[in-house]
């Protein structure tokens, strides 16, 4: 049964609907997987073995009465646990939230479950889906499945915030997970772990029902093996959802059917702005590489300019954390989740004594700093200041795109990192996100694709950023790549 | 009128006024969720997932509450925004789940207006003062705190939290307590006629924030107070009463106002001190990320614009010159929607049902609703509103009494009867009808003039204050049928 997990999510469909194999033995195969991988990597704060295999039933009962299977029939997928799951603890990696059980289901887990798919359980990740490594957890950081190639046992990050999500794709616990992406939470750790994942244009998937961290950039997206699996995945997770007033009312494209690594009369940017000091030479290389797997796939490789770049991360961690500050002001201790009542405390005891204990250190300090760039007097030299430059980014971007179809670049400066090495050094922790914060701030599809391996034998990711609504192109892109860098490694089983 | 001053121990002392009224838009559900608004349900049952602002729930704007704010400042005239936003205040309280209210700070709804006040009641054609609007906006309503339900716990109702208010924020243009009520009342009456609000400001569908200085007449503003959630027309008159009574005292005390809350207590008809300046909140206002731009069509805001009903202004004015009502009636008809609206069905049915214009019946319709009906009414211990208060009954009355069948007081008679009892209104009017029978009334005459005799002396040498009672006399001899006019012209005669 093991090869069975090693299938991706196009393959279980097809399998299932062909009659290789059951949707029940598929999620029989990829539960055995979760649970044996827990104690070592904790990537899931809860296993729901139980609905994976309720949902795998339901898809063979209907295989065996003829009836149409679903864009995701007999898939069993790991949720990160940011989506609300009707009955099942949703925590978002937060104390304050710890057994909290919603009595509503997410938009786009409800969109998945009826494309035939099944949650084998809820993925862990950073707390409020801030952090770039996954130690921001309440539960426990996810280490990751890979290791150096030093003979070194050091436990590595399997990135951030989606590290739940990279690490059990990538250790074959589920064909795929859902991701969020507020500045690189499905592209970064996607790049260190060696699968794929795309964060679609802002307004493609609902946010309805995903607890929200800074609402103008939260995008859910898929992380998968390879491109097709996310392009099949992220059908059934995107559309119009009239319940969330950003929500993009256009209808969902046929990425799948429209797949093509033919790039002949496509245009490709390479943003001279991206070739950073301190990016690691590896990530360069693997960067000039992908730039001539695009060519030899047909395209036109352009230079461009995204001028103001450098600044997109100062603005991302303002504008982020300001919406943050109020996002996250719900949890308060009175209606739901943690409460901490001391004697004798009034509610404004309640409010500290709830928040102090229910919030981690990262959480609790882009709170403080959202709340000070909103507080009257800073209020322009902050928020306001950093909005103007979220509109010069998307009109970097806008320019560049007169010219190129997408933007090639590397998804982030270095691969993995090991677990504590920037506990210590938040900025420097912020800064392994400098190449996918712009894209986030001008609401870009964006993906990574696994590009190779480091010299220490660690996956790098090449990113591709398109047009508004272009996901197409940016599958298409990744696709080119994903056929010539015949990236088929995989951390070797050691737990 | 503005004329009003406070008489100081060092002089006199004008008030300057502003007010920030939130009125409860009318909607089925809340400004950004799907959830009922009905007041007086149970605690809690009209709350959804976004209102208990659960984890991931989202607002969505409701169309119905942004239109009839349009509708509202279109109906004072004002500037609508095509672009509007809405911002997020942040604080924290127990009533507020989100922790944030989604308020418009930075680009309201609507833009400069302005509306007339009649500085007196009692002469509507006297002078006007026009109090001007800075702007209107929409925001969601909080929850309530329940303090009385356990010994040691407050409960929280959220029923109401999300709901949709306008808030109305006045110039400070008003100068007297009477000012202020008027405009309040002007206010209520605009929105009761627009529908955009209910205006029962004993449910706190609309209620004031007042703020009051104090000045010499001509020099700057002085430091303002903010009395809050001021619940009816009469409190706010009372509020700039003593609150510009205790600043004047103060500050010939040597002392100074300080900006700060206060709030009003109805029962000592004093404001005190909530909280001051420095202490206030730093609210953090930032554009709510959950929402886009509010961009209004051209069609919309034409829709909005038809549906717009005849304002009171208008009303008044048409009631004076195209049906020739006093400038008294007029105010009085139109003060209210409910009365308009009654008047125009009744003038509309007696008009049809007399074969006159609505011009020549206006009169008589008016004068039975404002004077003759409501004593009835009264008398006979039910409201308007009384099922059997209908048009048709009232017109029935009307034409009787016009076509000269009953006389005025045999129709209250009737009237009063056919409200609170049994009675066939058609059949009792036919009953009751009066005659016109001349021979009759000569007949009754003649019998009352020599039953009176000593009267009839008496009239004639000068005591013309009988001749009332010798119509009385008729009346009775004649079980109230007689036709009035006939009785008096036979008995002039008679006794001439």
């Amino acid at each position: 049964m093991t090869e069975l997990t090693e299938l991706g999510v196009a393959a279980i469909r097809d399998g299932v609907a062909k009659g290789d194999f059951t949707a029940v033995e598929v999620a029989e195969a990829f539960n055995a997987n979760v649970a044996a991988a827990q104690d070592a990597l904790n990537a899931f704060i809860v296993a729901t073995p139980d609905a994976a295999i309720d949902a795998a039933k339901a898809v063979d009962v209907k295989r065996a009465k003829g009836e149409a299977l679903g864009k995701m029939g007999g898939v069993p997928i790991g949720m990160k646990d940011l989506f609300a799951t009707k009955g099942v603890q949703t925590t978002a990696a937060s104390h304050i939230l710890e057994g909290f059980k919603p009595e509503y289901e997410s938009t786009v887990s409800q969109k998945l479950w009826d494309a035939g798919a099944g949650m084998l359980g809820k993925l862990n990740l950073d707390q409020f889906a801030m952090g770039s490594s996954n130690e921001t957890s309440y539960f426990g950081n996810v280490i990751s499945p890979w290791k150096r190639n030093d003979g070194g046992n050091a436990p590595l990050a399997p990135g951030g915030s989606s590290g739940g999500s990279s690490a059990a794709v990538s250790a074959r616990l589920c064909p795929a997970a859902t991701g969020t992406d507020t500045g690189g939470s499905i592209r970064q750790p996607a790049a260190f772990t060696g699968i794929s994942g795309i964060k679609p244009t802002y307004g493609r998937c609902s946010r309805w029902g995903i607890v929200a961290f800074a609402s103008s950039l939260d995008q859910a997206g898929p992380m998968a093996r390879d491109v097709r699996d996310c392009a099949v995945m992220l059908e059934a997770m995107a559309g119009f959802d009239p319940k969330d007033a950003t929500s993009l009312n256009l209808p969902v494209p046929e990425w799948e059917a429209n797949l093509s690594g033919d790039l002949k009369g496509r245009r490709v940017g390479i943003p001279r702005e991206y070739r950073m000091d301190g990016t690691d030479a590896d990530v360069l290389a693997s960067w000039d590489r992908g730039i001539e797997w695009l060519k030899d796939a047909g395209a036109e490789v352009v230079d461009v300019s995204l001028p103001h770049t450098k600044y997109a991360l100062p603005a991302y961690y303002i504008i982020a954390p300001a919406e943050a500050s109020s996002n996250l002001a719900r949890y308060d201790g009175v209606r739901y989740g943690l409460r901490d009542l001391p004697d004798g405390a009034n509610l404004q005891d309640m409010y500290a004594a709830t928040r102090a204990a229910g919030f981690g250190a990262e959480v609790k300090r882009r709170i403080m700093i959202g709340t000070y760039v909103l507080s009257a007097g800073f209020y322009d030299a902050y928020y306001t200041q950093a909005q103007k430059v979220r509109t010069l980014i998307s009109q970097d971007f806008r320019n560049a795109f007169t010219q190129v179809d997408v933007i090639l670049a590397p998804t982030t400066p270095t691969a993995a990192f090991g677990l504590g090495d920037m506990v210590s050094d938040p900025l420097a922790m912020y800064l392994n996100d400098v190449f996918a914060v712009p894209a986030s701030l001008a609401g870009l599809p964006a993906m990574s694709v696994p590009a190779g391996l480091n010299r220490e034998g660690l996956p790098l990711g090449l990113q591709i950023v398109g047009k508004p609504f272009d996901e197409q192109g940016v599958l298409n892109a990744g696709l080119a790549i994903e056929a010539r860098a015949q990236f088929t490694a995989k951390p070797e089983k050691w737990w | 009128m503005s004329n009003y001053r406070i008489q100081g121990a060092t002089g006199e002392w004008e008030v300057v006024i502003g007010l920030e009224v939130h009125a409860q838009v009318t909607s089925n559900s809340k400004l950004f969720s799907g959830a009922a608004t009905a007041f007086g349900a149970e605690p809690n049952s009209q709350v959804s997932l976004v209102d208990a602002a659960m984890p991931g729930m989202l607002p969505v704007p409701n169309r119905e509450c942004i239109r009839q704010a349009v509708r509202t400042g279109m109906a004072v005239g004002a500037k609508i925004n095509k672009w509007s936003r809405f911002d997020r205040k942040n604080y924290f309280y127990a009533d507020l789940p989100q922790g944030y209210q989604i308020s418009q700070l930075y680009h309201p709804l609507v833009g400069e207006g302005s509306l007339e006040v009649i500085l007196d009641e009692k002469d509507p054609e006297g002078s006007t003062k026009t109090i001007g609007i800075e702007r209107i906006h929409v925001e969601q309503d909080a929850g309530k705190l329940m303090h009385d339900q356990h010994p040691t716990m407050s409960y929280v109702d959220l029923n109401r939290s999300g709901v949709a208010l306008m808030e109305i924020v006045s110039r400070p243009d008003m100068r007297s307590p009477a000012e202020a009520g008027a405009y309040l009342a002007k206010l209520r009456q605009i929105v009761r006629y627009v529908g955009s609000c209910d205006g029962n400001m004993d449910q706190g569908s609309m209620r004031a924030d007042v703020n009051v200085s104090v000045r010499r007449p001509g020099e700057p503003f002085g430091t303002r107070t903010e009395t809050k959630n001021v619940n009816s027309v009469r409190f706010v008159m009372a509020v700039v009463e003593s609150e510009a009574r205790r600043q004047v005292d103060l500050i010939e005390d040597g002392g100074t106002v300080v900006q700060e809350t206060r709030l009003y207590d109805p029962d000592k008809n004093v404001t005190r001190s909530m909280r001051s300046k420095e202490d206030a909140h730093d609210y953090r206002y930032f554009p709510d990320p959950d929402l886009l731009p509010l961009e209004l069509d051209d069609a919309f805001l034409d829709e909005c614009r038809a549906s717009l009903p005849e304002l009171p202004d208008a009303k008044r004015h048409r009631y004076e010159t195209a049906l020739g009502l006093s400038a008294y009636n007029a105010n009085a008809l139109t003060a209210d929607v409910e009365v308009a609206r009654q008047f125009e069905a009744l003038l509309g049915s007696v008009a049809k049902a007399s074969g006159k214009s609505e011009a020549d019946a206006s009169k008589r319709v008016a004068n039975w609703l404002l004077s003759e009906a409501p004593g009835v009414l009264n008398a006979a211990g039910v409201g308007a509103d009384h099922a059997k208060n209908t048009v048709e009954a009232n017109t029935a009355i009307i034409v009787a009494t016009e076509s000269g069948l009953i006389s005025g007081s045999k129709a209250k008679e009737i009237f009063a009867e056919y409200l609170t009892g049994d009675i066939d209104l058609a059949a009792a009017i036919e009953a009751n009808k009066q005659t016109s029978d001349t021979g009759a009334i000569e007949a009754a005459v003649d019998g009352v003039l020599a039953a009176n005799a000593d009267k009839v002396a008496e009239y004639k040498g000068g005591k013309e204050a009988l001749f009332g009672f010798f119509v009385g006399q008729t009346m009775k001899a004649m079980q109230g049928k007689g036709n009035p006019q006939l009785v008096n012209q036979v008995l002039k005669e008679k006794l001439g």
